[in-house]
């Protein structure tokens, strides 16, 4: 057994009083527990009769959030859709799409939350909408992340640019504060201004600087040819262009010679007299010392990381991150301050151990949407080496089945889990069995879809399961026309035995037929079961009795005996309904039919003489049985007379 | 034991005219009211202008009414265990109305008549079906049409006191159930069916028991067909499959050109018996079996593979559709 990374948390429920033991039961999502009645020690007390549901993951039912997992399955499907066989080339820029349609929709449901936030009156709602987006955001600056790092692991030169893009995305105060400093009278002369020249600087958005700077130059026509060397300096620093024909060493060598020009700047002490301008010369230069003196602009270490890599070493490589990553941590984050679990996270990311950020991720969220949905598109890149887990599969479908589990315990969105078991090759399938069973089928139509995912993958046991809960469910409340449909669809002949037997139970108590419309219309179901088509065919023997077809209808109800569709038990009765064809003036049974008909009576009264002396039934019904018998043996006989003779009688 | 919280609700989606857009699809349908609706909603029709019939599967019928100027949606009446077993609910599967009278079916297998405004029930035509009745629609003013589970096409007339159907009209073969069911809009005899194999089954209730042609729609069950209501050469369908279909149907052999997008594949629609009487030029398209003499198009109306398609409607241009994956795709450029 491992060792547990985390303490696990403590949940208290208050309805169970202090010091009682719990017994518990696992469920597919939850725990349920209640209180027991035992007692370390002394006489066992009274226990309370509540059952208590834990449920750890509450954002499957949060109404907006539902929209993620919707369009995200719709994204992840179509990934698994991809093939196998094209060129890794070709399908980078495909996965790096889909990573951002991912984040599209994190950032869709981000907004939407944010909206209700702050709309809504209902505190609670707002706080727990509040902190559905913060933990939205920190999802998506992660993806974002392993996007830049992972996915799309530009070249030196080209990552840094992203890298940009990366904490430009994530900073979004700073256009707040500078469109708050333009909007005022005079800008340059507003208390922030310096804070969005700095964080613009910071940011490498000099176009945006030079904008400002402008404004700071008009004012002050003294300084002009300071601000004009500073504008120069900033309009000449090199950007690399990925599209275009430099190559990498060109724009090192280019950008070293502008490093340089700032550097002569600096100890020129052109900026000497503007402390602001001299700053952000410093800041070019990527000096570690101002630039850690404007911690509350740069806000996160990983912002200090970017901004230090942008003016120190823009021609960054991949491999190279790490080292600066942990060095600029551990600057930020002063000796008292521990670093956050994203923190963490951020860090392993750039120290590439992919492993830890989906460790780390996991235990942090409690819900395996983001883990999952990462892990397996990561995994789609092939850049997970294979992990052999305790569990014998691999890290991404562990994490898959984990997330569509929870999901099937949903009402609604089990549909989704059952695409994502479909796509986990080891486990996928007899996790869907088992839980496939377990959805609440309240109406006909969940029934038939779950049947319909059923009957796609062939997984005939199941169908058979449900069905016969369908049916069962119908039978008890005399639906029996719905209980044979069931039947039918899961072709089950033994249960479509049991309905038959139903209605002929039913005949024999009422004497006649109920739910006509449905035995009249059996058709090709008929042959479903033996004692199915044996109803079917007994209807019609009584529709042809009715229409006067005496011939056929004797034809058939012979045939009912003789050919072994009629169950033993119902010949009685079948010999009774013969009577009154036997008993018509003209002559309906032929002699053989009528030698037939006796060996059957003969058959039935045998086996009922063996029967009949080991139980004891009451003298009335013996009586009423033998007398049934002579009426018929004597019915037989005065046929059979009859039948000879005109069998006999040659018309001259 | 499950928190589920079903809503009914109205959403508008923006102006009718839609001048100078090539794509049908413009701007989001806002949501204007909604209200809270117990148990699942499994069939629902506007009764008039502001109310609105619901079918539930707790077995209760509703009718909730839309204040057009407070924007907001209340129950005005509810019959709540119109279907039902005696110790246990039955869902309503279908609901159909013809103001102010309001028709009802269930998995209990009643027909069940109401009038809006009147608090008890009209008229009850219990044990009407040994199975489930899935769906139900007017054939005229009198006389209704219910599909069920073992394939039956059942013709009711309300004039009748008998509690049986006038006409029972089912497929020989193969006992499909039957999930939907719709009226050609102008020629009542004229009846279209959605079954469980997914085929589309057109039938002419005047001649027969047997439908007039079969066409393999779909890969699974169908749940809705609809006629257009103002042009019923367009059908439309749609599937726990995933697609809605737009079927075409026209008397002349060109092919019309003006459709647009989606994929076109020409469906050959095997017609169960030759139309009897010859030649006659105002047959109606759907019941002319063979195929030389009308073409079929149909076209798929959604842009991917969607989970199942649960319910359509239509009316003008404008087509709206919602899935199990909890869209609502709405086309306001149908070419009709």
């Amino acid at each position: 057994m491992e060792e547990v990374d985390v303490e696990p948390t403590i949940t208290n429920i208050p309805a169970i009083s202090d010091g009682k033991h719990m017994g518990f039961a696992w469920g597919p999502g939850d725990i349920l527990v209640y209180e027991t009645r035992y007692k370390a020690s002394g006489a066992s007390g009274s226990g309370c009769s509540f059952i208590h549901e834990i449920r750890k993951d509450e954002d499957i039912y949060s109404p907006i959030l539902r929209k993620l997992f919707n369009e995200s399955h719709h994204i992840f499907v179509g990934l698994q859709t991809i093939r196998e066989d094209l060129p890794s080339k070709s399908k980078k820029p495909q996965f790096v799409s889909i990573s951002k349609n991912y984040r599209s929709v994190i950032r869709a449901c981000m907004e939407e939350l944010q909206q209700v936030a702050v709309s809504t009156k209902n505190t609670e709602l707002a706080t727990q909408c509040g902190n559905q987006v913060s933990i939205l955001l920190a999802i998506e600056l992660i993806w974002n992340l392993c996007e830049v790092l992972f996915i799309d692991a530009a070249p030196a030169g080209s990552l840094l640019l992203h890298l940009l893009d990366w904490v430009r995305l994530h900073k979004a105060d700073v256009d707040e504060k500078a469109r708050e400093v333009l909007q005022s009278e005079s800008p340059a002369e507003h208390r922030d201004y310096w804070d969005v020249v700095v964080s613009y600087v910071l940011q490498g958005r000099l176009e945006e600087v030079r904008q400002m700077l402008v404004k700071q130059a008009n004012l002050q026509p003294a300084a002009r040819s300071m601000y004009k060397q500073m504008d120069t300096l900033l309009s000449k620093m090199p950007f690399y262009n990925p599209g275009g024909t430099q190559t990498l060493t060109e724009f090192d060598v280019k950008w070293r010679h502008w490093h340089e020009e700032v550097d002569r700047c600096l100890q020129d002490n052109s900026f000497a007299s503007n402390r602001h301008l001299e700053l952000i010369c410093k800041i070019l230069l990527g000096d570690e010392d101002t630039l850690l003196d404007h911690k509350e602009l740069l806000g996160t270490w990983y912002h200090f990381l970017v901004t230090r890599l942008l003016f120190c070493h823009p021609t960054v490589k991949l491999t190279e991150l790490h080292y600066y990553a942990q060095s600029c941590m551990t600057m930020f984050l002063d000796s008292r301050s521990v670093p956050e679990p994203l923190d963490n996270i951020l860090l392993a990311a750039f120290e590439f151990d992919i492993h830890q950020v989906i460790k780390e991720c996991s235990i942090a969220l409690n819900n395996w949407w983001f883990v999952a949905h990462l892990t397996d598109l990561l995994d789609h890149c092939k850049l997970l080496q294979s992990h052999n887990l305790h569990f014998g599969s691999n890290l991404r479908e562990f994490l898959l089945l984990e997330y569509a589990s929870g999901l099937f315990t949903h009402h609604s969105l089990w549909q989704l889990a059952v695409d994502y078991f479909d796509h986990c090759p080891e486990f996928g399938r007899v996790y869907l069995e088992l839980q496939i069973e377990r959805v609440p089928l309240e109406t006909e139509r969940k029934a038939l879809k779950v049947l319909r995912v059923c009957e796609q993958r062939q997984m005939s046991e199941q169908v058979r399961s449900i069905c016969k809960i369908m049916a069962m469910r119908a039978l008890r409340n005399n639906r029996l026309g719905s209980a044979l449909s069931w039947s039918i669809r899961a072709k089950d002949a033994a249960f479509a035995t049991l309905i038959s037997e139903r209605f002929l139970q039913d005949y024999c108590a009422k004497g006649t037929f109920s739910d006509l419309d449905l035995i009249d219309n059996l058709g090709p179901a008929m042959l479903l079961s033996d004692r199915l088509t044996f109803l079917g065919k007994y209807r019609e023997f009584h529709k042809l009795y009715g229409e006067k077809r005496f011939r056929e209808a004797a034809k058939l109800l012979l045939s009912l005996m003789t050919a072994k569709i009629a169950p033993q038990s119902f010949w009685m009765t079948l010999l009774t309904d013969a009577l009154p064809l036997l008993e018509q003036k003209e002559v309906i049974f032929t002699a053989d039919q009528t030698y037939e008909l006796m060996f059957c009576l003969e058959e039935l009264t045998s086996s009922l003489n063996i029967t009949a002396s080991s139980t004891d039934r009451p003298m009335q019904e013996e009586d009423v049985e033998v007398t049934k018998v002579e009426l018929l043996r004597l019915a037989l006989a005065r046929n059979l007379a009859q039948a000879i003779v005109k069998e006999g009688t040659v018309e001259i | 034991m499950t928190t589920q919280d079903n809503r009914i609700s109205i959403w508008s989606i923006g102006s009718n005219l839609s001048t100078g857009m090539e794509d049908g699809f413009e701007g989001d349908p806002q949501l204007l009211c909604e209200h809270k609706h117990d148990g699942d909603v499994l069939d629902l029709q506007f009764l008039d202008q502001d109310r609105i019939v619901t079918a539930s599967s707790t077995g209760a019928v509703t009718i909730f009414r839309h204040h057009q100027n407070s924007q907001t949606i209340s129950v005005s009446q509810l019959w709540a265990r119109a279907h039902r077993y005696p110790c246990d609910n039955a869902p309503c599967t279908g609901v159909v109305c013809s103001s102010p009278e309001i028709v009802t079916v269930g998995e209990d297998g009643r027909i069940v008549v109401f009038r809006a405004d009147q608090e008890g029930v009209v008229r009850v035509i219990e044990n009407a079906d040994s199975s489930t009745i899935h769906a139900v629609t007017y054939l005229r003013t009198t006389e209704i049409l219910t599909v069920n589970s073992i394939g039956q096409l059942k013709l009711w007339d309300f004039r009748q006191q008998s509690n049986s159907p006038s006409q029972i009209l089912s497929l020989s073969g193969d006992r499909v159930p039957l999930h939907c069911v719709d009226r050609h809009p102008n020629q009542q005899h004229i009846v279209a069916t959605g079954g469980q194999d997914g085929m589309l089954c057109v039938w002419d209730v005047r001649q027969g028991n047997t439908p007039f042609s079969l066409m393999e729609a779909h890969t699974a069950e169908m749940w809705e067909v609809h006629f257009h209501p103002t042009n019923p050469d367009h059908l439309f369908t749609c599937s726990e499959d995933g697609s809605l279909l737009h079927w075409e149907t026209s008397s002349h052999s060109d092919m019309p050109s003006f459709l647009q997008g989606g994929r076109n594949s020409s469906m050959v629609s095997r017609s169960a018996m030759a139309p009897a009487g010859g030649k006659q030029p105002l047959i109606s398209a759907w019941l002319s079996g063979d195929s030389s003499k009308g073409r079929l198009e149909t076209t798929h109306m959604l842009p991917s593979q969607t989970l199942s398609v649960n319910s359509l409607d239509v009316l003008g241009p404008c087509l709206v559709c919602g899935t199990d994956g909890e869209a609502i795709f709405v086309n306001r450029q149908v070419p009709v």
